[in-house]
Order: C-alpha cells, then structure tokens, then sequence
C-alpha cells in the first residue's frame, strides 16, 4: 500500500480523512475531552454505528464484490462479542469477589467457584463451563475473538463452497447457520448463559478509574481506527486483479474457472475473511452496547445487513459504510421514540411501530428505482456514467456529514 | 502415437441419451483440426469432457508427457494444465475492461494469496497491449468490455485465450457473427498458432473449415464417423448421408 495505491484510489484517502475528522469533531464535542456537546450514550451510539459500518464492508468484499449473498454475517459478529465478553465478565466478576474477599487469601479453586457462581448463578449452576477455559486471559480471549468465527466460517464456507452450493441456496444455509447458532445459544446448558446473555460488558476492568465519559470515547477510537484500517485493506483487495477475480466470480464462476481460478478457493478465502472482519467489528460493538445476548444473532440481524449494504449501494466500499451509517442511524431515531408522530386526521402514524414499514418499502424502492443504492445518486449528481466505479469521490463526505448531522 | 490430448473410448449419457458413445480422440502437440458434425453430435460435450464441466460414464482421457489422468482434475486445474477454451458464445466479464479481462487471463499463478498481493510488472502491461493489438482491441482497453460489439467481443475472448499461453486450444464455432475479412484473419491466427500448439476447432461452417486446410474430425451420434482431409471424409458416403447430404 504505497502512496501509488493511494493516489490511485482517491476515494480512500477521502474516506479515511472524513472519518478521521468525524472521530476528532466527536471528541471534541464529547464529555471527557471537550465542549460537553454530545451525550455519552450518543457517543457510544456513534462508536457503535462505527462498528456496524465495519460488518457492512465485510458484507460488501462478500456479496457486492463476490456475489454471495450471506445473511449469516451478524453470526460471526456475535461471536466475536461473546469472545471478548467472556473475558470483560470473568475479569470483572474475579475483580469483585477479590475485593469482597478483602484480605483474606482465596485458593485457586476457591477463587474459580466463587466466579462461577456468580456469573452463572442465574442459569442455575456454578460449574465453570469448559468453554471458559481461557475466559480469565484477555491475550486467549482475544486470539479467540479470531479463531473461533474464523474455524466456523472456514468449515461451513469448505462444506458449502466444496459442493458447488450457490445463489438462494447458499443464502438459506448461511441463514441455517445463523439460526442454528443462535437456538443453541440460547439453551442455558451452552455454557454462555442461555437467553441472559452476557451482561456489564460496558465495564472495562482495570480501567474503572477511567469512568464511562472516556472509555466511551476511547471505543469510538478503536472503532474508527478498525474501520479506517479494515477499509484500507478492503479497498487494497478490491483494487488489483484480486478484485477483477472477485468481480468476475459474481458475474460469471463458470468461466471464472476455466480461466484456471480455483473458484471454491477464492470464496472460502473472501467468505472467512469476512468473517474475521465481522468477529472485530463484534468484539468492538459489544464493550460500547454492554450486553449480549442470542436475540443479537437471530437470522434478521443478518437480513438488516443486506438491507443496509443493498440501500447504500453494494459493489462500491464507501457505499456500504454510508448505508449502514445512514440506515442504523435514522432506525435508531425513529425507533428510539423521539420522532414526532405524523398526524394524518384519521389516524397517527407512530414511527416505532411504523419504521419497519417504511424501512421495508424504501428497500423496494431502491431495489427498483435506484439498483446501485444510494451512492448511484451521487453518480447522477456528479454525471457520470453509472458504470464507474470507485469514480465518485464525493461519497465518503457524504456519509461522514450524515453521521454528524445525525448526532446535532 | 503420443498425442499431447489422448481421449479413448468415452461414454456419457444424459437421463438415457447417449450424448458420447465411445469416442476416441488424439491430437499432437502442434496440430490444427477441425470437429465438424451436425447439432446433437456431441461436439459441445466432448469439449465439456476435455475441460472437466461433465464427467463421463466411463472411458479415460490423458494428458501431455507424463499423462495425467483428466478425469480426476477439476475444471480450473485442467486450465491450469494449459486447456484453454473459447466458448460459442463469447463470455468476457462485460463490468470491466479489456485490459483488466486480459490481465485476469495472463498466465500466473493463480492461488489466492499469491494473486492478492501480485502486482503487474511493466512486461505484462507490454503483454496486455500487445495480446490487445494482436486482436485489434489496442484502442480499447480502458473500455468496458459490456460496450464491445459481438465480433470484438469474440476477438477479446480470443485474446484471453492467448494471454493463458495453453498448450492446448478449444475453440467453439470462432467465425460465428464474424465479418468475411475477420474470418480471414482468424483462419490465419489459427493455422499460425497451430504451429506450436494443439488446436481443436468446433465449427459449423464449411467454407471455413476448407480455408483452415487440417485434418477433420467428423461426430454423429457421439462417435467418430469419420477422420481425415476434408475431401476426404466429404467423399465418405456415411458422412454425405448423415450431415452433408441434408
């Protein structure tokens, strides 16, 4: 990734500049370093959108570019939240049994029960489950982070990619999976505490002196830093014949093949890529949201997905981030209760009831009317040919402008 | 006689159609023939078998000095073997451009990893222009493919097969939706490539075959009906009456 890379591919630095100055404007407007401007939850509702843009690009290198149509990413975004949460309640609940243990020494075995019990007293046992093995090393957990989501989509991505299973039925599968994951989560016996989720994730251990205002702020860093970087590498792998590989696969595997492209590799590679991808975002997100739980990783957490990247125009990076960043955004508005009701005489249409309607039928809307999603527009604006890709620069403006207009 | 491509006694049915019937194929390693033979003959699926779409019932299909076991191949491994194929249709990704079509075909290694991080040197830029020359796309490359007509469309599908470098070339019907003078000039591509490499061409259209002056191979039914020089096998009574004589 040389400047050559970069001037080659405007939009990238246009991107990572616009997200750069979103991550100082918000710092400077937050409570802990500056103005005092923007709440804390909104901070970490931005540190969050953060984290959602990132599992979008991972959905955009996987169907936009590649053309498969998973609707089982939010899986491996689960997964890496549940790896990380493993560590923040063990740390955390270890933290505070030593401490109402002041004083007198506890053996190792004494220490583990006590933990066990306390974090899996609600689901009725105090074994520590094996899974938790390594739940007390934040270095294991975190390696985990990877492994785990990673294993998962490289055995399901070999066994589906292996028999040739494409188009709907693949989507069905990944949807299977997902499913599948979540049904087993939530039984208490799974050893991640059934349908309570892990929960306290918000507290950092350690970094308790450093109170919600700055660890807030400091998770929308890591969270820009990762989709700065992630889209540095996205757009890396897009840009050469690695991306004329992938675009060619979704247009046409077949021949793709008899150019001598091990068709199947290609896709396990880019599918569990993705899925290492979706695993960060999820182990950033679910430190700022603070809970965990199996809901998160239902089939329509997936389908939300698809529906961002396809609004914001998949086959185009900046688009994919602009249409999460968008779509998260005005959902978390509509639904959060402060839109005003729209009074139509005969009856008042209240937007948390009426939001899934209105993001469904915008959904079909762009399907019909605008098939490059969003960020086609700003090819009309611009005048260019709508085949152009990566030509439009004015893009990742946009979408950094709408995520501060959302947070005034 | 050792062949680059040895095909003996192949067999395919498809839900009880005998598509291949005992075909048996050879041809050297620098060679031009031509598979002529009406619709049904099994000229497509004989060409699917060689590059591993379809797996036959039984029979065996080997493959250059050490003869490898095609079979046992699957389709971008028998590519990477040097099978190149042009389709009757041309198939070009039309959402990217001549260059970037020509550049995807160029003769590399082709693994993940390897294709992620390789950076085109100044001579495969030279070779990308100059495969584009050769099938007079040099003007064109930062076209989009889609924007080509059908006849350069042809002729860049031809200019991938090239950029693959195989040993062995598969090409269905190439003078289809061609101009007289470009079919001239593919005839003379051809015999021109078929002095160092292995030509097989699938071709309806007689006058054509007369002008690539090589061996014929003549299908019906799945079997080979007859082989030889053009007069040869057009004075051949069975051939007259199955596909000439209609």
């Amino acid at each position: 990734m040389t400047q050559g890379f970069l001037s080659k591919n405007p939009s990238v630095l246009i991107f990572l500049s616009a997200l750069a100055l979103f991550t100082l404007v918000i710092t400077f407007l937050s409570n802990a370093y500056g103005a005092e401007l923007i709440s804390t939850s909104m901070v970490k509702t931005l540190g969050k959108t953060l984290c959602l843009c990132l599992i979008a690009i991972a959905m955009d290198l996987v169907w936009g570019y590649m053309g498969i149509l998973s609707l089982g990413h939010f899986a491996f975004f689960g997964l890496g939240g549940y790896m990380v949460g493993m560590w923040l309640m063990y740390a955390r609940t270890r933290d505070i049994v030593l401490q109402s243990n002041a004083g007198l020494p506890l053996t190792p075995q004494e220490l583990s029960d006590a933990i066990a019990s306390q974090i899996f007293g609600v689901v009725g046992t105090s074994e520590l489950p094996a899974i938790w093995a390594f739940a007390g090393s934040l270095p294991a957990q975190l390696a985990l982070v990877l492994l785990v989501p990673g294993l998962l989509a490289l055995v399901f991505g070999w066994l589906a990619f292996r028999s040739r299973v494409t188009g709907v039925y693949l989507s069905i599968l990944t949807q299977a999976m997902t499913l599948a994951l979540a049904l087993y989560l939530f039984q208490n016996d799974s050893g991640l505490r059934g349908n309570n989720g892990l929960s306290g994730l918000q507290n950092i251990p350690g970094l308790a002196w450093a109170g919600q205002d700055r660890l807030s702020v400091w998770f929308l860093w890591a969270s820009a830093l990762a989709l700065g970087l992630c889209y540095l590498a996205a757009a890396f792998t897009v840009s050469g014949k690695f991306g004329s590989v992938m675009r060619a696969i979704r247009d046409d595997e077949a021949r793709v093949r008899f150019l001598g492209y091990p068709v199947e590799g290609y896709k396990l590679f880019v599918f569990t890529l993705t899925a290492l991808i979706a695993a960060i975002a999820g182990a950033l997100y679910y430190p700022q949201a603070g809970i965990i739980n199996p809901a998160e990783i239902a089939p329509i957490a997936s389908i939300y997905l698809a529906v961002w990247v396809a609004i914001g125009g998949r086959g185009r990076l900046w688009g994919a981030v602009f249409g999460a960043a968008f779509v998260s955004l005005v959902s978390t508005w509509f639904t959060g209760g402060r839109a005003p009701d729209l009074n139509l005489g005969f009856y008042t249409v209240k937007w948390v009831d009426w939001w899934q309607v209105l993001l469904g039928l915008s959904f079909v809307m762009v399907t019909l009317f605008a098939p490059k999603g969003l960020s086609g527009l700003v090819d009309l604006l611009d005048g260019l040919r709508p085949p152009q890709r990566r030509g439009a620069p004015l893009g990742p403006n946009e979408g950094a402008l709408q995520e501060r207009e959302a947070q005034e | 006689m050792s062949g680059l491509l040895e095909v003996s006694g192949i067999s395919v049915t498809f839900d009880g159609f005998r598509a291949i019937n005992n075909l048996s194929f050879s041809i050297g390693a620098a060679e031009l023939r031509a598979v002529i033979g009406p619709n049904g003959a099994g000229k497509t699926t004989f060409m699917d078998i060689v590059t591993g779409k379809t797996r036959p019932d039984e029979g065996r299909v080997l493959w250059g000095e050490r003869s490898i076991d095609l079979l046992k191949l699957d389709e971008a491994h028998i590519a990477r073997e040097g099978i190149g194929r042009k389709f009757q249709r041309p198939t070009v990704f039309e959402d990217q451009t001549v260059a970037e079509n020509l550049m995807m075909a160029l003769k590399a290694n082709r693994s993940p990893w390897r294709v992620l991080f390789w950076k085109p040197a100044s001579a495969d830029h030279a070779r990308v222009e100059e495969l584009a020359a050769q099938v007079g796309l040099g003007e064109a490359l930062t076209r989009k493919s889609g924007e080509l007509s059908h006849g350069q469309k042809q002729w860049l599908e031809i200019g991938m097969l090239l950029a693959q470098e195989p040993r062995l070339l598969l090409v269905d019907e190439p003078a289809a939706g061609m101009t007289l003078a470009e079919r001239e000039q593919t005839t003379s591509l051809l015999v021109d490539l078929a002095k160092t490499h292995a030509v097989v061409v699938v071709e309806h259209d007689m006058d054509f075959v007369r002008r690539l002056n090589c061996k014929v191979t003549v299908l019906h039914e799945g079997a080979v009906l007859a082989e030889g020089s053009l007069d040869h096998v057009t004075a051949n009574q069975q051939v007259i009456e199955v596909y000439l004589g209609r």
